[in-house]
């Protein structure tokens, strides 16, 4: 049941500058097997707006994004990334429109096999193959610089703590210069110090890179730090959509429930 | 009555046995169709991406490394101690039969044509097949493969293609590797009670090897390599969530294809046996 969910484009609007719709989710359903994970799911992203997808574990928020990025195929329903219906790209049209996207994973996901400089350097490798060696050297030390860790080149992913982990990952995904960001449980793992440091990286480059973006995550600190705009998922369904005032001052048992 | 009651518990308890075992069975038959389906479904994404797509060469490259040189040191011990240890088995019976002068080329015969391509596809199942299932299961429950996908890599093309294609090349060269320790530990093995030259033990050894003892041996070896190949990769990119799936993928991945080899090579000594023929 949709407890709330009123037409606030016109709120954000005002306080984040966005402009056009970048992303559209619209009656989006899947299931596996019995287990009906995500039921009419709809939503837009603005341009440069931070969406915050809010839900307790096992909502599809998860799910959700996957979708989004083409990792798993959804039942029915339709996503659109500037304007194109991604059910409708072929292979080749969909990897183009992925270059457009970062995705930050739940666990980091780094290569283990790799060190640092190659994680780095391998989506630039693959999603941009007109960059010289010294450009590749350029763009790797600009983004380990964003995220503070400068001197991790040549370590092996299990050579650094999981926040660390979590920041060459973010390194890695704005190294490709993505219009919008999806945040898989950024946070997730963290102590409370190290998940504001990440916090505040996510709003940092979503200044300097003016990227838009989707983060899912559980924690109330995280989405009340990030956060444009709120959707609270709850069985597979948009449960509240707000702002981030409303939300806070909502009078709702469950959405009061993640203050506890 | 009471009789009639107790009857009817006993009809009644094992029509319901009957009906759980008709439904385990049930339920094996499906999920051993269900495997083969999804294995079928596997090897057509490989080959079609194996032909369609560009070669990751310096993966492969990698890979090559890991499978070939890094099995080196296990080949070289195993390759000698079989040389050694079937030498020392077989001299006593040869003794009796006044026939030890043939016992180079026994062994020689025995070890290209079977002991060492089999006993190296064995190593290799455990060593790499292992390798790879754990490796990929890992990649999967960390979410690596996923990232793959989305930096627009096909992950099918850099993981299992090029692991596939290493390990159907590399362990026929390490099954020569393994053979040739094997002639080695033979001729220190002739040599712990008896005196022969190494010149003469190899001239020996080699005067009944023919090109049709090698050449069943070598083929059956690519297939030995691609059967590691595959059912490492298969298990490990189909691993399930949570660590514990990692360990099932490599047990399973070195049990599959341990399994796999041996039918593979009845199947290829019953057709060399009939092209021989």
């Amino acid at each position: 049941m949709n407890l709330k969910l009123k037409n606030i484009k016109s709120e954000t609007l005002s306080s984040s500058n966005v402009h056009e719709i970048i992303l559209e989710v619209n009656h989006l359903k899947k299931s596996f097997r019995d287990q009906e994970v995500l039921k009419d799911i709809s939503f837009k992203l603005f341009e440069g707006e931070n969406l915050v997808i809010l839900g307790k574990s096992g909502s599809g928020k998860s799910v959700l994004v996957k979708c989004i990025v083409g990792l798993l195929k959804s039942d029915s329903g339709a996503i659109s990334i500037f304007g194109k219906k991604s059910s409708s790209l072929n292979a080749k049209e969909f990897n183009e429109l992925r270059q457009k996207i970062g995705f930050l994973f739940q666990s980091g996901a780094l290569y283990d096999s790799m060190t640092v400089k190659e994680n780095l350097e391998f989506p630039l490798r693959r999603m941009i193959k007109k960059l010289t060696e010294n450009e590749i050297s350029d763009k790797v030390n600009e983004v380990l610089e964003n995220v503070g860790l400068k001197d991790a080149l040549y370590k092996m992913p299990a050579q650094l703590s999981g926040g660390m982990q979590k920041r060459i990952s973010l390194a890695r995904t704005i190294a490709v210069d993505p219009i919008i960001m999806l945040y898989d449980e950024p946070t997730t793992g963290l102590d409370p110090i190290t998940s504001d440091e990440i916090s505040t990286l996510i709003n940092e480059i979503q200044k300097k890179y003016k990227t838009s973006s989707i983060i899912i995550t559980h924690d109330i600190k995280c989405a009340l730090k990030t956060a444009n705009r709120i959707i609270m998922l709850k069985d597979g369904e948009v449960y509240y959509e707000a702002n981030v005032a409303d939300f806070v001052h909502s009078d709702d048992s469950f959405i009061k429930s993640f203050f506890n | 009555m009471i009789k009639k009651d107790s009857i009817s518990k006993t009809e009644i308890l094992s029509t319901s046995c009957k009906s759980e075992k008709i439904n385990i069975n049930s339920t094996l038959i499906r999920t051993f169709l269900l495997d083969i389906a999804y294995v079928t479904l596997f090897l057509t994404k490989v080959l079609k991406t194996m032909f369609s797509s560009n070669f990751e060469f310096k993966e492969f490259l990698r890979q090559c490394y890991k499978i070939g040189y890094k099995s080196l040191p296990l080949l070289s011990v195993t390759g000698l101690i079989l040389g050694l240890v079937l030498t020392i088995q077989s001299r006593p019976i040869l003794i009796d039969f006044g026939a030890v002068s043939l016992l180079p080329s026994m062994v020689a015969t025995s070890v290209i044509r079977e002991m060492g391509p089999m006993i190296t596809a064995l190593i290799c199942a455990g060593k790499i097949g292992s390798g790879m299932g754990a490796e990929l299961g890992s990649m999967k429950v960390s979410e690596q493969i996923d990232a793959m996908e989305v930096s627009s890599t096909n992950p099918i093309n850099f993981l299992v293609v090029t692991r596939v294609v290493a390990a159907t090349l590399m362990i026929p060269l390490l099954v020569f590797y393994a053979d040739a320790f094997s002639m080695l530990g033979s001729w220190l093995g002739s040599n712990i009670k008896g005196d022969i030259s190494f010149v003469l033990f190899s001239s020996q050894a080699f005067s009944h090897i023919t090109f049709l003892d090698f050449l069943p041996a070598i083929i059956k070896s690519f297939f030995f390599g691609s059967v590691i190949g595959l059912v490492g990769c298969y298990k490990g990119y189909n691993a399930g969530r949570g660590t514990a799936s990692v360990g099932v993928a490599a047990n399973s991945a070195v049990v599959v294809s341990s399994l796999l080899v041996i039918i593979v090579d009845l199947i290829a000594v019953q057709i060399t046996d009939l092209i021989v023929l």
